[in-house]
């Protein structure tokens, strides 16, 4: 496999001088034009095919993986119409990144979902945007403000329970967020709460003793309603570069994760690392973030979302 | 760590190249290559490293290559010096010219750490013996407002809020409040916005037009990948930024994005933010940055923080001991209480170069309520204990889990870490030495 790797390395590199030169006056033109009046299958147009993944923040070793299996698949399937290596290389993002999931509902009592990340990605505002979505749909929703670090974290999610008519159980700040979570879940399962949301601190994945607490905040959870969180979803910032890849692996240490929101792909970032993640993972990918309204949260589509990777402004 | 440094690759790459003379071109592409990789793999924009890399190359071929360097070590040197004189060379300060009140406004995209930022520059501006005010302009983040005050309540900097007025009348009324109230430096903490939102940009373009901002600075979380380009280059079109600060350099992010940044605006990178700690804002040094971006360990901040909170030489004294045998358990001690101003021990060793290579140095992992525990048992020994360790026996040991309110297990535990760590420490120093010998090391210096 390493091997595989350095080789398609070596020839990723040495080409990249020439093999790049048309995209110096930046990607102006959607990737089809690249195969405009072109048909056959250069060296170039693997290439090129790269260099886009790449810019999509899909990481090297990603990139150089789908276009090593495009080539193979070229050779066994005696393809000769570069036409369609933009398809193939689809069909093969879409494997990669799998089918979109849906929020996880519980049949007997309230659904807990814990909401994790890195700092600012999102989860406050993912939190209150999901309570908005699922109050729409007629469940009866409790926030749980477990963020007691950042300042006004609280204050922001109880703004998020009034635009969408959820309650919210907060502490104090610098209060112990495993002890809102257990309160939140109690004061759910009493008032019959379909979801419950627990919105958590932003976190460094590489500092131990928060991602310890992340850990004690799940056990926690579960103590108070036995099988419960139900689900766990890291949100992951489109314009996280490779980064995301080392966030996504030591969350799921701490927490089995379940689901991935990509929040801001309003922006232009194309948020490419997340097909690694959910290959890394083997979590789908349940929400986008689309901006700061209560309404901009969706569910993720694959082809849709695979088609804009190929987008060019 | 995902991506091995580049300089535990390039060591393979060195492996193949022992020729000596000048560069030629077959050496620098292979070395090339690996820098290539290790680029993108920081994040660096994909333009950014092909523009790079060409210019490296012209400059690298044929080069005379200097005495004790192999090749592949020499295109590294050249490497390293084009990426610190692209990020700008040296460290740039902040200098105000008008007169005061200096306003400086932070801008950004959403979720890059704009209010804590805020929080950490008044700090450090106060801490240079000027007045700061901060300024709460985001009136449309839930809460964003109150989030200012908490902040600026925890680092003893007085905030100025008018509730969601418009965020121009609001920085107008700042200006007058500051002059008021003596305050020279007043800081615009800005709501976060996407760079394609014209509608928001403009509010800043009238923010900078209404008062007259001196500084206007963009701030960009260390995680960003490909995008940085697109939206440094848009911020820059729009305002005008005068420069930059790097969020969130705690994780473990290379941090490509200074680059990216750096080479489309060609705007000097100001701070580095170095965690939630108010203290955690650092001025940027592009030599350091490059070394982390290309993965080379980090070496000079490491000497740096050490120095900032322990002085001289008990800093030196320290290190020196760290890395061989002599480290006691009262060492350790001080250490410790050393070690809460300047970060977590794993995070201080992730810098070392090198120190990826040695086993176990991962699982070293600390924390708070732990240290608290090991402080209690180390302060139940005697001195005699703590230099000596291998004295403790049995009774002493149940004498000191009492003294300490813990359990013998947990004292015999301490002292098989330690025994662990002085070996690993010890293991550190026989590799900077082997490092040092070698004329690597000093390169990087």
């Amino acid at each position: 496999m390493w091997g595989l790797m350095e080789i398609a390395r070596v020839g990723f590199f040495s080409k990249l001088k020439e093999g790049l030169a048309k995209t110096r006056n930046g990607l102006v033109a959607k990737i089809e034009n690249l195969f405009q009046g072109q048909s056959e299958i250069t060296e170039e147009l693997y290439e090129d095919l790269e260099a886009i993944l790449v810019q999509a923040d899909l990481g090297v070793d990603a990139a150089l993986n789908l276009v090593e299996t495009l080539r193979e698949r070229v050779k066994a399937e005696r393809i000769k119409e570069a036409r369609r290596l933009t398809e193939i290389l689809k069909e093969e993002l879409k494997e990669l990144i799998g089918e979109p999931g849906k929020l996880a509902k519980n049949p007997e009592g309230p659904t807990v979902v814990m909401v994790v990340g890195v700092n600012g990605t999102g989860k406050t505002t993912s939190t209150g945007k999901l309570a908005y979505h699922l109050v729409g749909e007629g469940n009866k929703v409790l926030l749980g403000a477990a963020d007691t670090f950042r300042a006004a974290a609280i204050e922001q999610l109880e703004i998020w329970g009034e635009r969408s008519r959820a309650s919210v159980i907060k502490h104090q700040m610098g209060s112990d967020p495993a002890a809102v979570a257990y309160d939140a879940v109690q004061a759910g399962l009493s008032r019959g709460s379909d979801y419950i949301l627990i919105d958590t601190a932003g976190r460094l994945h590489t500092q131990t003793n928060l991602m310890q607490e992340l850990e004690k905040i799940g056990r926690v959870i579960g103590r108070a309603m036995p099988g419960a969180p139900h689900e766990i979803l890291l949100v992951i910032d489109a314009t996280t570069g490779q980064n995301a890849l080392s966030q996504a692996k030591l969350f799921s240490k701490a927490v089995p994760i379940t689901g991935i929101i990509l929040t801001k792909l309003d922006g232009t970032a194309k948020g490419g690392i997340v097909a690694a993640v959910a290959d890394t993972l083997k979590v789908p990918v349940k929400f986008i973030g689309l901006g700061e309204g209560p309404d901009d949260l969706k569910p993720f589509d694959t082809d849709s979302f695979v088609e804009a990777l190929f987008e060019r402004d | 760590m995902i991506f091995e440094g580049l300089s535990s690759r390039l060591q393979e790459t060195f492996k193949r190249l022992k020729g000596r003379g000048k560069l030629t071109e077959k050496d620098v592409k292979a070395a090339l290559r690996e820098v290539k990789l290790a680029l993108l793999e920081a994040d660096v924009n994909y333009k950014v490293v092909r523009d790079f890399v060409k210019k490296v190359q012209e400059r690298a071929v044929g080069a005379e290559v200097m005495e004790s360097l192999t090749p592949g070590q020499h295109v590294v040197k050249i490497v390293r010096d084009e990426l610190t004189e692209l990020m700008g060379g040296k460290a740039v300060q902040l200098r105000f010219e008008s007169s005061p009140p200096h306003i400086l406004m932070l801008c950004g995209l959403q979720g890059s750490g704009k209010t804590t930022t805020a929080g950490k520059l008044a700090k450090h501006l106060q801490k240079q013996g000027r007045r700061p005010l901060l300024v709460a302009c985001d009136i449309y983040r839930p809460a964003a407002i109150k989030q200012l005050q908490v902040v600026g309540e925890k680092v003893g900097i007085p905030v100025f809020t008018l509730g969601e007025e418009d965020p121009v009348v609001i920085a107008k009324a700042a200006k007058e409040h500051a002059l008021e109230n003596n305050n020279d430096v007043i800081i615009l903490d800005t709501a976060g916005r996407l760079h394609i939102d014209t509608e928001l940009m403009a509010e800043l373009q009238a923010i900078k037009e209404a008062v007259k901002v001196e500084y206007t600075v963009l701030v960009v979380d260390a995680m960003t990948g490909q995008d940085a380009v697109t939206v440094a280059e848009e911020f820059d079109q729009a305002l005008n930024i005068d420069g930059v600060i790097l969020t969130k350099l705690d994780g473990d992010a290379r941090g490509g994005a200074a680059l990216s940044v750096r080479a489309v605006t060609g705007k000097p990178i100001l701070f580095g933010g170095f965690g939630e700690k108010t203290e955690a804002l650092e001025v940027f040094h592009p030599d350091r940055m490059a070394s982390r971006i290309l993965g080379m360990g980090d070496v000079l901040t490491l000497i740096e923080k050490a120095e900032a909170n322990l002085d001289q030489q008990r800093a030196e004294e320290m290190g020196k001991r760290i890395l061989t045998a002599e480290f006691t358990l009262e060492d350790f001690l001080e250490y410790m209480a050393q070690m809460r101003k300047m970060g977590p021990l794993d995070e201080i060793l992730q810098m070392l170069p090198g120190a990826n290579k040695i086993r176990g140095l991962k699982n070293i992992k600390v924390d708070e309520k732990q240290l608290k525990r090991i402080e209690a048992i180390i302060q139940s020994m005697t001195l005699e204990e703590r230099r000596r360790p291998e004295i403790i026996d049995g009774s002493r040991r149940r004498r000191i889990a009492a003294g300490a309110g813990v359990k013998v297990q947990d004292v015999n535990k301490l002292l098989k870490q330690f025994n662990e760590s002085k070996k690993l420490m010890k293991q550190l120093g026989l590799l900077e030495k082997k490092a040092k010998k070698s004329g690597f090391f000093s390169l990087f210096k």
